[in-house]
Order: C-alpha cells, then structure tokens, then sequence
C-alpha cells in the first residue's frame, strides 16, 4: 500500500520525460543531420583529400590542407580584401548606425516613419540589392551622372579593380547601418532618463549629455556591433558572388574567403582543401565571439 | 526643452530627410527602370518619373522566361514550409527545455547554446555532400528540411517560455488535458508575439536565401528567385529594365510582410541582439 504513491510518483516521471522527447525530436533529428553532423564531418574533412568522381572516396593527408594554405595567393587576396574591408565599412556603419539612433531618439515627429523607412534595405534580399546597385553603379549610370553634376571624377565601377570593392562597400555600409541602428536604438531606451536630467540641473547641453552619458553607456552595444561588424565581414559571399558572377573579380578585387571557399569547393571541387579553409575561417568567428562574450560579461559585472 | 536644442530641431529634420532620400532612391531608381522601355534606359536620362511609362517589362519577363513564374512559386512554396516546419518544431522543443523534465535536457540546451555560436560557413560543404549522399539535390526537401529548425529561435522560445505564466497550464491540466493538449490549446495561442517575430525572420530569410539554393539546385526548374535572378542578369546583360522589373517582384512579398509586420521586427532585433 505504501508502495503506491511513489509508483504513480515514477509513473508520472516516465510521462512527462517521455513527452519531453516527443517534443524535442524534430529537433534532434534535423539538428542531429544537418547541424552536428556536418561539424564533425567537416573537421574530419579538413585533414582528407576528398575524390567526388563516382562514389565518394577519402584519403588522409594529414595537415596538408593546413600547410597549403601559406603558399596560396589567393587566399592572401581575400585576406587582404576582407581586411580593407572590414577597415573602412565596420567604423562607417557603426558611426552612422550611432548618429541615426541618436537622432531617432529625440523627441522628434514621424520618428517610427523614419524607423520604418531607413530599415528598409535590411530586409531586401541582398540578390536584389546587388542588381540595383549594379544599376546604379554602370558606367552610364546615376552614380556617374552624380558625380559628373557635383564636378567629380567618375569611374568604372564595376569594371575597374581599384573601385569594385568600393562599390560593394558603400552598398553594405547603406543597407546594413540600420539593423545596428534599430539595435543601438534599443540599448538607448535602457539609459534611464535620470541621468539625462541629473546633467540637465548641470547645465549640459545635448552635445555634452550624448558624449557624457549616451556614448560611454553604449560602450557594450558598441562593442557587440564593432564585433558583429567584423565577423559579417568574414562572412561576405552573397554580394561579392552575384557582382562579380563568381569569379571574384574584376582582377581578384572582390573575392573574399566565403567566395574563396565555394570556389574551391564547387568549381574546382577541392573539397578537402576547402573545408581546411571552412574549418579555419569558423574557429577565427568563433575565437572573436568568445572574446566579446568574455568582455561583454564582464562590462555587464562592473 | 533649452534654446539651443530648439534651434538645432530644423536641422535635425534636414539630416532625417537626407538619409530617407539616401534610403529611398536606390529603390525609387529601380521602380522607375522598371516601367522605362530600354532606349529610354540607354539614353541615360536622369528622371526619375518615366517619359514613356510602359508595363512591357514585366510581361516580358513572364511570357518570355517561362521559368520566372516557377522560381518564384519554388520561393514561396520553400520559404512557406520552413517557416511553418520552424514555428512548430522549435516552439515543441523550446517549451520541452522550459518546462519539461526529462534527463539528458540540460546537455540538450547548451548542445543548442553552441550551436549558436557556430558560423555557417563551416557546415557548408558537408551538409552538401550529405545532402547529396541522400539523393536530394534538385529538390525542395533539399532546404527545406535541414532548414527547419533553427537553433537561435529554439533558444529564444525557450526563454520565452520560461517567463510564461505557470498558473495557466497548471489550470489547464487540471481540466485533464496532457502535455500536447496544453501545448497546442493553451500555450502555443499565447506565444503569438515571439511566433510572428520569428515568422518574419525565418520568412525572410528563407525568401532572401541565396547560398543554399546556388549549392544545391542545378536544374533550371529548382531555381529560386534569388538564384534565377542572378542566372537572368547573365542572360540579359545590359537590358536593366527586365532586370529592374524582375527584382521588384522579388521584392514585394518580403516589402508588404514587412509593411505590415514591422513592429515584430524591433521585438525580435532587440532580443536576439541582447542576448
């Protein structure tokens, strides 16, 4: 008699962890194929030499993938491309995601409007994005016709290796600026109003209270944008792929090391090697993440 | 409000109606070489509203590109079913993590916690090859499925659910209705806001996808429309008034979800960019 609650205690138990894995299922079989799977199936790639002709074979190289990635010229192109890049649109979009925000969070009228209207180009499908900028940036195009009214040079954007990078990154400055705007945004929200007023009885005005009080307070936001920035920088594929129809050209001036990647692997079908590279690439974002998460946890302690 | 903040309010204006222009012409420049016939294009005019305004453009590409109805239903249809394959399965497995006890969840959840962390490029190449082991290139099961749980929103319905109120299921299993009866009666009707901003985030990219289908579609009548798109600019360089036309298309669905669904979107930034 006594036995009775506990059996229907562990009854229950076996129940609900039963439902637990009818819930979760789904999961674990998509996650388990297409997510785990692949992660160790790329590290062990990294380290074979793969032959896709008939069946798929494997044969183990050791670190040669590693070691043939100092000699490769190619990849120090995309380097040194992701590398400009990352200077020059990471600063520009992080300044002009701030000053947006800064300016949407005043007191201001058709504020939600201008919200909309400016996140806009996020929510484009980069494939359209890079089609009209290619519109825009043809010799004939608005862009020259611009420049040529304001008395400037014009150029070949899509032709010239000097300008085509450019091109691309003025076009991902424009459209990824408002997703850390609406982000930056949001973290400004949190600055509780007290402190505004505190500095008002002060006697600062705007340009002292944003330097004071809203730049300093956005140091973590900052910080998660700058990093965020940086690893979307690693990531470029889409925009260098369709503006250069693959090549990464003109002149190597576009390719970066996702378009790196795909090539070696669906055009020269080297897929040992670039998954070597994948597997590189994927430990570098995820050392910078563990680093902004580390920083980030300790801005949030103090 | 101080004097000087005042004086500085006209300015403010001028610099939001700066960057709508910069936001807006891109777009405004494409919709208007969409309705240009072609000499009107080369001559290279700078108006913006066209001299000869035709609908040509679009049924050309329609009559003309056969294909360009398929991709874009293979779009509709491919981003349609990962994102309801989405809402349901990582709701299931978001709520199991919350509220369920059953051994093996915590290993379960920090399984997912680094899986978000992991970059996509890495599982590119062997999701292809498995992909292709299973004999599904050249067809939707191809994206739909590894697509259709995403670990982020797993995580995000998860603490979602943790802040949800217990008093509801527990009354709900009071009135004798099992785990799934309250999952699907009580709980799933009250997670609308974290289900529609995740409906517009996974939509969108499902619709805006370009890297997978590239990968993995090869015959012309699996492509979707961000694909076909690229293929037709091949095809037809240099005429941008059907190139303009076709990227209004795709356009739309993703602008009036977007129009219509905006207020999701901030929810959903702000908390995946928090966590």
């Amino acid at each position: 008699m006594a036995k009775s609650p506990n059996g229907r205690q562990s009854r229950l138990r076996l129940r609900e962890a039963l439902a637990g894995y009818t819930f979760i299922t789904p999961v674990v079989l998509i996650l388990g194929l297409f997510m785990l799977l692949p992660i160790l199936y790329a590290i062990f790639l990294s380290f074979h030499k793969v032959n896709l002709l008939g069946s798929v074979s494997y044969k183990f190289a050791g670190t040669a993938n590693f070691e043939r990635m100092l000699n490769d010229a190619r990849l120090w192109i995309a380097l040194r491309n992701t590398a400009k890049y990352a200077l020059i649109v990471v600063p520009c979009q992080t300044l002009l995601a701030l000053v947006l925000a800064a300016i949407l969070n005043m007191k201001i009228k058709f504020r939600n409007f201008f919200r909309v209207a400016y996140y806009l180009p996020t929510v484009t499908s980069s494939a359209v994005l890079v089609l009209i900028f290619m519109w825009i940036y043809n010799s004939n195009g608005l862009l020259n016709h611009l420049l040529e009214l304001a008395g400037l040079p014009t150029y070949n954007w899509l032709g010239d290796p000097a300008v085509a990078l450019t091109g691309i990154m003025l076009m991902n400055i424009w459209s990824t600026a408002p997703l850390y705007m609406v982000i930056y945004l949001a973290a400004m929200q949190d600055i509780p109003e007290s402190q505004y007023e505190a500095a008002a009885i002060d006697g600062a005005n705007a340009w002292t209270k944003f330097w004071r009080i809203t730049v300093p307070q956005l140091k973590p936001v900052t910080f998660y944008v700058v990093v965020m920035g940086i690893i979307g920088t690693f990531q470029l594929f889409d925009q260098s792929y369709i503006f250069s129809a693959g090549s990464g050209g003109p002149n190597n001036a576009t390719l970066t090391m996702v378009l790196l990647i795909y090539q070696y692997a669906f055009k020269n079908l080297d897929m040992g090697y670039a998954s070597a590279l994948a597997f590189v690439l994927a430990v570098v974002i995820m050392l910078i993440t563990v680093v902004q998460r580390l920083i980030f946890k300790e801005e949030k302690l103090n | 409000m101080s004097p000087k903040v005042s004086r500085l309010r006209p300015l403010v204006y001028v610099i939001l109606g700066i960057y709508a222009i910069v936001t807006f012409v891109p777009f405004l420049w494409a919709l208007s070489a969409s309705f240009k016939p072609l000499h009107e294009i080369v001559s290279g005019g700078m108006h913006l509203i066209p001299r000869h305004f035709t609908l040509d453009n679009y049924k050309t590409i329609l009559q003309q590109e056969p294909m360009f109805g398929r991709w874009f239903l293979n779009s509709a249809f491919i981003a349609v079913s990962v994102t309801v394959f989405n809402l349901l399965f990582n709701s299931l497995a978001g709520y199991a993590l919350a509220r369920i006890k059953f051994p093996g969840s915590t290993l379960m959840f920090y399984s997912i916690l680094g899986m978000i962390m992991i970059p996509g490029q890495l599982t590119i190449i062997p999701s292809y090859l498995i992909i292709k082991e299973l004999g599904w290139l050249n067809s939707y099961q191809a994206i739909i499925v590894p697509m259709a749980a995403q670990a982020t929103y797993i995580f995000m319905m998860r603490q979602f659910f943790i802040n949800f109120p217990k008093e509801l299921e527990e009354a709900a299993e009071l009135d004798g209705l099992g785990r799934f009866g309250t999952f699907f009666r009580v709980v799933l009707p009250l997670a609308k806001p974290a289900l529609a901003a995740q409906t517009i985030f996974i939509f969108m990219g499902a619709w805006n996808e370009f890297l997978k289908p590239l990968m993995l579609m090869s015959d012309k009548a699996m492509f979707t429309l961000s694909v076909g798109l690229n293929t037709f600019k091949g095809q037809y360089i240099s005429f941008w008034n059907y190139i303009m036309a076709a990227s209004i298309i795709m356009t739309l669905p993703a602008l009036l979800i977007y129009v219509f669904f905006n207020r999701f979107f901030v929810q959903g930034i702000t908390f995946t960019g928090g966590k």
